[in-house]
């Protein structure tokens, strides 16, 4: 089990969840979220003063897998958000060491799916 | 233990829905609905015409509504009577609906501060702005308005019935604070002068709401409530009775051949360079902002929360100024009225126009708040003189009004180091002693036929008047800063002193409206 942590541009969002869907992925929690990446902020123009700024919209994509699905999973998300420009984005995956599904009292790899 | 519980649930399956057959009734019975619909409504459309009873409204008010000894044909004096009368009763009504216009202004001042401060002191800046009006109607109605209008003499377009005569004057004609009218008591228990209050306290209010914008988001409430009643107790309304209560300032044309002496239509001295002036005092006193100003001193963008809340502020300020300047002939039988009216809407726009094209040249975008700022310096700048000026003379006022607001606002911020989070300084301060000045320079001399006692019509600099009429806005100008900036440096200061006015860090940094009101405007997510 696998637990996968995208940050990708909020604009790419409709694209990763349909290619997802495509992989037969369903499942995940989506969030509206700050960040940045080397590319730093978004200048802000406000009453006369330029501002750097600090941070960038993002949108974070967490999604808890099974082994067999992480590639496909890798693959949808990179198929959606990938433009080729900086900002794209980022995919962590972590070890994932057990899922309880509150509904059914199930545990291990049957309560993700 | 799960399953279990689980099986139960799901063993008690809601019982299957089932849908009943549309009910129908024989289509004869329909048919007969129909045409005793059809015929009821024709006999009832015809009916209501013939027993209507005057539905154009032509021969509603006739001469049997004149009040008369013999009813249905007065006399020459009844009629004299009954025009009077109505011609005191219009102006009246103009007057109270011109002030619930005004009034709404507080709508707008409360959308434009609140918005362009940050999420977290929402309520705080919305609640100063809300209160303010409260503690003003109060105050004034006790003591504020005795001290303005009460030595006015009478209000001619109202048909005053018993004159304000009370003016306390340092020699004859130079009245400085009137003494009659406290708690609406005695003489001024008066529908001319009550309805006058009206109009008067709204004004009154416009200008202690400035401040809570320039001193918004670090000022401590229970020292905005003092500052509230000294403003609507002596700041304002002393002020006010030199220019628009037979005080001294009206005089100077009187007494030394200075013009007409000061000349202020609509208060952009009056009500906005006083609250411009004391926000100015008030910002300073305070300090700015943590934040604000790096550690390099350079002054920092603190973003608006809210834009479009504010821009709507904006609009609505705008609709109000519509009673503002149109509605202070204080007649509708004074037909000036409607070129007052469209010169304020020409300054304004021109205003917003000269920001927002100005900011785009310098710093590459349309600035919304900064087109806010233009539209309101518009505003300011022409409430003085919007009786006296052309339509196209409105047009430079506004032009100059909304360079000048982007200038100020730059030179308040890095020159003089103060932190004014909405710019009313420089939209109510600057621009209002602009439209004092613009009236020495554009009154056109077409209206204000012996104003305060001096004949001839009000003419300025660029139409042929001479100095005369700028001299006098210009000593206004200067007494309106040096009373309204000194006497609310002097009160903050000694307040800060013995009440103290800024609330601490903690609760600045985690914004005021938990520490200092106990609610959020926007709670985290509604289910939290």
């Amino acid at each position: 089990m696998k637990y996968i942590i995208a940050i990708i541009q909020p604009d790419r969002l409709d694209d990763v969840v349909d290619a997802l869907t495509e992989a037969e992925i369903n499942l995940m929690t989506v969030s509206d979220v700050m960040g940045r990446g080397r590319q730093k902020g978004e200048a802000e123009i406000y009453r006369s003063h330029v501002e750097p700024g600090n941070l960038l919209r993002k949108v974070k994509l967490e999604i808890a897998v099974n082994d067999p699905f992480v590639a496909s999973a890798l693959e949808a998300i990179v198929k959606g958000a990938r433009t080729g420009n900086i900002g794209d984005g980022k995919i962590f995956v972590l070890d994932l060491q057990d899922c309880l599904r509150i509904r059914t009292g199930e545990t291990g790899a049957v309560a993700i799916g | 233990m799960w399953a279990s519980i689980l099986s139960r649930r799901q063993s008690s399956a809601p019982p299957p829905l089932t849908i009943h057959a549309p009910w129908a009734w024989p289509s004869w019975k329909k048919t007969a609905i129909k045409v005793i619909g059809v015929a009821g409504l024709l006999f009832v459309l015809m009916v209501g015409l013939a027993l209507a009873g005057d539905p154009s409204g032509g021969s509603t008010g006739t001469a049997a509504d004149v009040i008369a000894q013999t009813a249905g044909s007065p006399t020459a004096a009844e009629m004299a009577a009954e025009i009077g009368h109505v011609k005191i009763s219009l102006n009246m009504f103009f007057l109270i609906f011109g002030g619930a216009l005004v009034f709404f202004m507080q709508a707008g001042f409360a959308l434009v501060e609140t918005g362009f401060c940050r999420s977290k002191n929402a309520v705080h800046v919305i609640m100063t702005n809300f209160v303010i009006f409260a503690i003003g109607t109060i105050v004034y109605w006790a003591i504020g308005y005795a001290f303005q209008f009460g030595g006015a003499g009478s209000f001619a377009t109202l048909g005053a019935t018993e004159p304000m005569g009370a003016l306390a004057s340092v020699a004859p004609d130079w009245g400085v604070i009137g003494y009659q009218g406290f708690f609406l008591a005695g003489k001024s228990y008066d529908v001319a002068i009550v309805a006058m209050f009206f109009f008067q306290l709204v004004f009154m209010d416009t200008a202690a709401t400035i401040p809570t914008g320039g001193m918004a988001e670090r000022w401590k409430f229970s020292a905005f409530v003092v500052y509230g009643a000294f403003i609507s107790a002596i700041l304002y309304p002393i002020y006010g009775s030199w220019v628009w209560g037979g005080g001294w300032l009206a005089a100077l044309g009187r007494n030394l051949g200075i013009g007409h002496g000061a000349i202020d239509f609509a208060g952009s001295g009056v009500v906005h360079a006083v609250g411009g002036f004391a926000a100015l005092a008030g910002a300073m006193v305070l300090g700015p902002r943590i934040g604000k100003f790096g550690k390099d001193g350079k002054p920092r963008a603190i973003l608006a929360h809210n834009m479009p809340i504010a821009i709507f502020g904006v609009i609505i300020l705008v609709f109000g100024w519509v009673g503002f300047n149109g509605v202070s002939t204080l007649a509708a039988t004074d037909l000036r009225f409607g070129i007052v009216i469209v010169n304020t809407f020409i300054s304004a726009s021109a205003a917003a126009l000269a920001s927002m094209f100005l900011v785009w040249k310098v710093w590459k975008k349309p600035d919304p708040s900064m087109t806010a700022n233009g539209m309101l310096a518009g505003l300011v700048a022409i409430t003085a003189p919007c009786a006296f000026v052309t339509p196209i003379g409105a047009f430079v006022i506004g032009v100059i009004a909304g360079v000048l607001v982007v200038g100020s606002i730059i030179f308040v911020e890095r020159y003089l180091k103060v932190d004014d989070p909405v710019g009313a300084v420089s939209v109510h301060g600057v621009n209002g002693v602009w439209g004092l000045i613009a009236l020495g320079l554009f009154a056109d001399g077409s209206y204000g036929a012996g104003w305060n006692g001096v004949e001839g019509t009000v003419r300025g600099l660029f139409y042929g008047g001479g100095a005369g009429q700028l001299a006098a806005q210009a000593i206004d100008a200067a007494v309106v800063f040096i009373w309204a900036f000194g006497l609310m440096y002097i009160f903050f200061r000694i307040q800060k002193r013995i009440q103290g006015i800024r609330v601490t860090r903690d609760e600045e940094m985690i914004g005021l409206d938990i520490p200092e009101m106990g609610v959020p405007a926007y709670p985290a997510s509604p289910h939290l």
